[in-house]
């Protein structure tokens, strides 16, 4: 019988398999950051252990650096601190570190991809559930907790029982506005937030195959917003082209044996899995989620689902997140004034998302009552955008372009949403307070953000864009 | 080494709402820390206090329940990795989490950190919904040994699920890391291939 993507990757990277223990399984890259990573060097240091692997570890600052003016010291204390602790650490134990100030800063799931580290076939671990990002190479890539942390930087290993497989299929043509982003929200908007619990998934169908990189990163970084333990794609010529010739990509004949085996990474036609679910492109819309989880989503010109509709048991769950919202039954998405918008975080932070929303902004203003931040998702991807011009068509548009970082998406920073207000998020997680203490929050697809940036309410970007100014 | 689990007879906490992401457990502001401790103090810390850090009515303010045991609303602790969740969990004084439904990567933080994730059916978990709310004093009983776990007071039961390494890793108090270490020679083959 055939072999699912998933089965090939595992099974080459098992150490050790014994009936009644989880797999001890290799793991190719290990990136770290400053939040989950400081009691996994304290363990080392207790328990007397070194860091087996150091030159397969790769450490960044991202998720409470400030966005602004990063050249001075970050000026609050405790996010100071610890990523002062994590430099401190990598030297001790001698990791590789992309500070502030690094050309290869950013965020852990955008640096990895865009430095050709993370390639088809391999294994990553991040402290830091959004890792399934780097499954779009054809990858296993897992999130995990402080202690595998430390059980990886000791032993380059991670203990894992082997998930269940699922395939999800999009097929068909998207509608002009529709991008990556509606894709994965739509699919979690069926499933559910717990739709994906114990489960690898594989997406595939010719509408997740015509995808850039960018936007299959998009769809595997939201995998586990539906519980699922790592998203992955079969990689293919996009793929590769993608990879070649970045700073750390293998060259030459590494080049020549690596894509040799990269090329027989995909399902085997007769591979069984344990679930496969199959979605129409034409179904979906710009997405946009009203409630305070990701399955909280609709078609941006729906109303708000009314709770009698809601199953019985979960009726008090959903008025209280519509209640937290400031939303009624029935209600409409379409026109609902927002105050903030933010474009950013892991999910939608690389030059392709920036790229569309300045080609979008181009001779239009923000709304007046609206505070928008832009936040390229890596040092690189922020001097890309100034090569390209960009920063200017932001600034023209009323929004400074602001320097790498997780910034609002999860608000660890000085870039919080304030009490009350509402948010358009390019981000992951709609959850409760995520973007600051009673914040509420829209996720969107970046044109879907942008559009409201622009209008100051939520909009249908199809209503301001004719078709040709999308394209190219 | 891990701390060791082996039986916890209680009452209980009562958390009936679904999909309780780990941002709730203990909100991102409060991950600053370098070190494990003190995360209780901020379990829950915006369904506990308000913006002035007055006492909202919340469960945990309740004075009408207390216990080792928090029993909560399917898919539970979705969202984020962070092991603070769990550490948040244990530091307040909880030793077991029931639920219908877990997230993955908290069940596995709560094993490594000896907080058992119980998973019982919808059914077995609205009777205990219903043991607690009319009676606050209700205890429930949780033997890991024979992975089951019953209302005290009816004695009814059922039986739950555990990676069986894992139980013998809470049993015993066994740290993954020595069990990967002990394949150091396959480590280094697997490298050298």
């Amino acid at each position: 019988m055939g072999q699912t993507l998933f089965d090939k990757i595992w099974d080459a990277h098992v150490v050790s398999s014994k009936e009644g223990f989880p797999d001890v399984l290799y793991i190719d890259t290990h990136f770290i950051h400053e939040v989950t990573s400081p009691q996994a060097f304290d363990g080392l240091r207790k328990a007397g252990r070194k860091v087996l692997r150091p030159n397969k570890t790769v450490a960044t600052a991202d998720h409470n650096v400030p966005t602004w003016e990063q050249h001075l010291p970050i000026k609050e204390e405790l996010s100071r601190f610890q990523v002062e602790t994590l430099a401190k650490n990598c030297k001790e134990f001698g990791i590789e570190f992309y500070g502030l100030g690094h050309p290869y800063q950013g965020i852990v799931h955008i640096i990895g991809p865009e430095l050709g580290i993370t390639r088809p076939g391999g294994t990553y671990v991040c402290g830091d559930s959004h890792t399934s990002t780097h499954g779009a190479f054809g990858a296993i890539a897992f999130g995990i907790g402080t202690s595998q942390v430390e059980q990886v930087l000791a032993t380059q290993c991670l203990l894992q029982s082997r998930p269940k497989r699922m395939k999800i299929e999009v097929n068909g043509k998207l509608q002009f506005g529709v991008g990556a982003k509606d894709i994965i929200l739509y699919i979690i908007s069926q499933i559910t937030a717990a739709g994906g619990t114990g489960y690898a998934v594989e997406y595939a169908g010719d509408t997740i195959r015509s995808l850039s990189m960018e936007g299959r990163m998009t769809v595997c970084n939201m995998s586990i917003e539906m519980g699922a333990r790592c998203g992955l794609i079969a990689p293919d010529e996009t793929t590769f082209n993608y990879v070649k010739g970045r700073e750390f990509a293998p060259k030459g004949e590494e080049w020549d044996k690596a894509l040799a085996y990269w090329e027989t990474l995909y399902s085997d036609e007769d591979a069984q899995f344990d679930k496969v679910l199959s979605f129409r492109a034409e179904d979906i819309e710009p997405m946009i989620t009203y409630g305070t989880n990701p399955g909280m989503g609709i078609g941006v010109t729906q109303h708000v689902p009314a709770t009698k509709d809601i199953d019985a048991t979960e009726q008090l769950s959903y008025a209280n997140s519509l209640k937290y919202m400031g939303l009624q039954d029935d209600q409409l998405m379409l026109g609902k004034e927002i105050d903030y918008v933010f474009i950013g975080s892991c999910t939608n932070a690389r030059i392709e998302d920036l790229r569309q929303v300045a080609k979008f902004l181009k001779g239009r203003k923000k709304a007046d009552n609206v505070t928008v931040w832009v936040v390229p998702g890596s040092k690189q991807v922020e001097q890309q955008a100034i090569a390209e011009g960009l920063d200017k068509v932001f600034e023209a548009a009323g929004i400074p372009l602001r320097e790498p970082g997780c910034s609002a998406c999860l608000a660890m920073n000085e870039d919080k949403i304030p009490a009350g207000k509402y948010c358009v998020s390019t981000s992951n997680r709609n959850f409760e307070g995520r973007q600051g203490p009673n914040s509420r929050t829209f996720l969107a697809s970046p044109l879907t953000a942008a559009a409201a940036a622009v209008t100051g309410r939520i909009t249908d970007i199809r209503e301001l864009l004719q078709e040709e100014e999308l394209v190219g | 080494m891990t701390k060791i689990f082996k039986h916890v007879q209680s009452t209980v906490v009562p958390l009936p709402i679904e999909n309780i992401d780990t941002d709730q457990i203990i909100p991102a502001r409060f991950l600053k820390a370098t070190t494990r401790e003190g995360f209780g103090n901020n379990l829950f810390r915006d369904w506990r206090y308000d913006n002035q850090e007055n006492p909202k009515d919340f469960v945990l303010n309740h004075p009408t329940y207390s216990g080792k045991v928090l029993v909560a609303g399917k898919n539970f602790g979705c969202g984020s990795s962070r092991e603070h969740a769990a550490w948040a969990i244990v530091d307040f004084g909880f030793d077991v989490v029931v639920s219908s439904f877990f997230a993955d990567i908290f069940k596995g933080n709560a094993l490594n950190n000896g907080l058992l994730p119980v998973q019982v059916s919808d059914a077995f978990l609205a009777k205990i919904f219903e043991a607690v709310f009319a009676d606050p004093l209700t205890q429930v009983d949780v033997d890991l040994e024979n992975q089951v776990i019953s209302l005290a007071s009816t004695g009814e039961q059922e039986s739950f699920e555990i990676n069986a390494y894992k139980k013998a890793c809470l049993i015993n108090g066994y740290d993954d890391i020595d069990y990967i270490l002990s394949h150091k020679a396959e480590i280094e083959a697997f490298e050298a291939r």
